[in-house]
């Protein structure tokens, strides 16, 4: 268990590491604490940056149909789309809708993906906010069982 | 990316576009589900840790476990795990992996192997035997399960496992039989394997240790079975004891042929 | 110290998939323990890659991400031999850094 000097020095040292890596292309704040708290598909994609939320099937969520258990469920978010700034992954039923924020930079695939935790059966997300501002999203329903007590 | 991620990526795009795929059964959807958890499963975090305590220096006697015997000879760890449980002439007695482990422990490094075995599951020196069987269990992914049954303690626990398999008890009367007696039963969405006879290729047996993603927990085949002995309402007959041991050797030797998948990803 | 992190990365063509496994608890802050009380939110809130030393990717995260969380991106421009490296940060300010080479 970290005591409070030890998280100081490390909190410091990260600082440093990340003023000497400068970050240059990544022009985004520190944590968006506002996306990650808002409740809903809209208020997360409005607080990390939309201006407009439009369905589009060149952005694609990928996900399984069914889920055995709501604490890992693998998602994945996509496009090809050129000018692309962030994609998102959110589950709309979850406490709070926001998953993850991807940047995508020249660097990387616009192409992501990660394990979410689903609180119950819901339409998953995946969002894609443009360099203009404008979002497109893709969404596909996911239904979660608890399951059993086996294996 | 390996063949069976691709197939798996694959098949979930695939999915993903077809739009009217409504009559897949539960079970199809949850095998694609587990299918697409194949590759990247924290089990392979406690596999480095496992390794990394095999080869370290630790306990009182400042050792590693590097020459530690799993029943191939000192050290030798790959093949290992498809032949346990079996009997060890040093300890006279029937050992399966986790016991060995702690064997090894107490032998090699100076544990003491009550304290450990009286440690509970996720603990302390019991979390890093989950986590050393996880990675002896991965160096022998994919070989086939060949228990010997010459010596006359491996043919008896053979049949006291056996035994203990049926009998029935505790306050719901249940057995493992119960569970795992018949062909095509299932809990809820989780389909039970028989285990009186082979269960097939990473069935069963051949699926523990497994990383649990309902409760991100490492579980050996030792919390298995005391999992199962919860299920049913009974008192855990101990880490270690010849009843879970014996069990084992029941199932271990049932699979014989069966590639063993550990460490697995289970719900 | 957290435990490491299992980092794998195959080239394939001009890119480069990178897949991590992370250990940690990546706690939400709703559930409760045995004796009832509310466990603080831990989780990994931003995760970063260098290819090379050059910054490749960034995200940012929320406790919804399953714990001992998973994560996989293609990086263009990789080829076998490269390093890349992987850092997570999460809300107690711990954070972790770890390196695998591309094959």
């Amino acid at each position: 268990m970290q005591n409070r000097r030890e998280t100081l020095k490390q909190s410091a040292v990260v600082a440093g590491l990340l003023a000497t890596a400068g970050f240059p292309q990544f022009a985004h704040a520190a944590f968006n604490k506002a996306a990650f708290d808002a409740k809903s598909v809209q208020d997360a994609a409005k607080a990390a940056g939309a201006t407009s939320l439009t369905e589009s099937k060149d952005v694609t969520i990928i996900g399984p149909d069914i889920a055995e258990n709501g604490a890992v469920v693998p998602l994945g978010a996509s496009t090809a789309l050129p000018g692309v700034k962030q994609l998102l992954i959110m589950v709309e039923k979850n406490p709070s809708a926001l998953v993850a924020m991807f940047y995508v930079t020249e660097s990387v695939d616009a192409n992501f993906s990660t394990r979410a935790k689903m609180g119950q059966s819901s339409d998953v997300y995946a969002v894609a906010i443009m360099n203009d501002g404008k979002a497109l999203w893709a969404k596909k329903e996911v239904k979660v069982t608890l399951g059993g007590c086996g294996g | 990316m390996n063949k069976a991620s691709s197939l798996a990526m694959a098949t979930a795009l695939a999915l993903s576009t077809v739009p009217a795929l409504a009559q897949k059964t539960a079970s199809q959807g949850i095998d694609e589900y587990r299918a697409m958890l194949q590759d990247g499963n924290p089990a392979d975090l406690f596999e480095a840790k496992g390794e990394d305590l095999w080869k370290k220096a630790r306990g009182p006697k400042n050792a590693s476990l590097e020459k530690c015997d799993l029943g191939k000879g000192p050290g030798v760890v790959k093949g290992a795990f498809v032949e346990l449980p079996k009997y060890f002439a040093d300890t006279q007695r029937m050992q399966d992996l986790e016991s060995r482990l702690v064997t090894c422990m107490e032998t090699l490094q100076g544990f003491n192997a009550a304290e450990i075995s009286k440690t509970a599951f996720g603990r302390g020196e019991m979390a890093n035997v989950t986590a050393l069987a996880t990675w002896v269990a991965a160096e022998s992914k994919g070989m086939k399960f060949n228990l010997s049954q010459s010596h006359t303690q491996e043919k008896t626990f053979y049949e006291v496992g056996k035994r203990l398999f049926f009998q029935r008890g505790g306050s719901h009367d249940f057995s493992c039989a119960s569970c795992h007696g018949e062909e095509g039963k299932r809990i809820r969405l989780q389909d039970l394997p028989i285990l009186t006879k082979n269960p097939g290729d990473g069935v069963g047996f051949a699926a523990w240790p497994a990383y649990r993603v309902s409760n991100g927990q490492m579980w050996s085949m030792q919390l298995r079975l005391n999992d199962c002995y919860r299920q049913q309402r009974f008192p855990y007959p101990g880490f270690g004891s010849d009843a879970t041991v014996a069990l084992s050797t029941y199932l271990g030797v049932n699979a014989k042929g069966a590639a063993s998948v550990a460490p697995a990803i289970k719900r | 110290m957290a435990d490491p992190m299992r980092i794998r990365a195959q080239a394939a063509g001009d890119k480069a998939t990178v897949r991590v496994l992370m250990s940690h608890e990546m706690e939400t802050g709703q559930r409760k323990d045995a004796s009832g009380k509310t466990v603080p939110a831990w989780f990994i809130q931003e995760v970063t890659a260098k290819l090379n030393g050059k910054d490749v990717f960034s995200a940012e995260w929320g406790p919804a991400v399953s714990k001992n969380p998973f994560l996989q991106f293609a990086v263009k421009g990789a080829k076998a031999g490269d390093k890349i490296a992987v850092t997570w940060k999460d809300n107690k300010g711990d954070t972790r850094t770890d390196e695998a080479t591309v094959s």
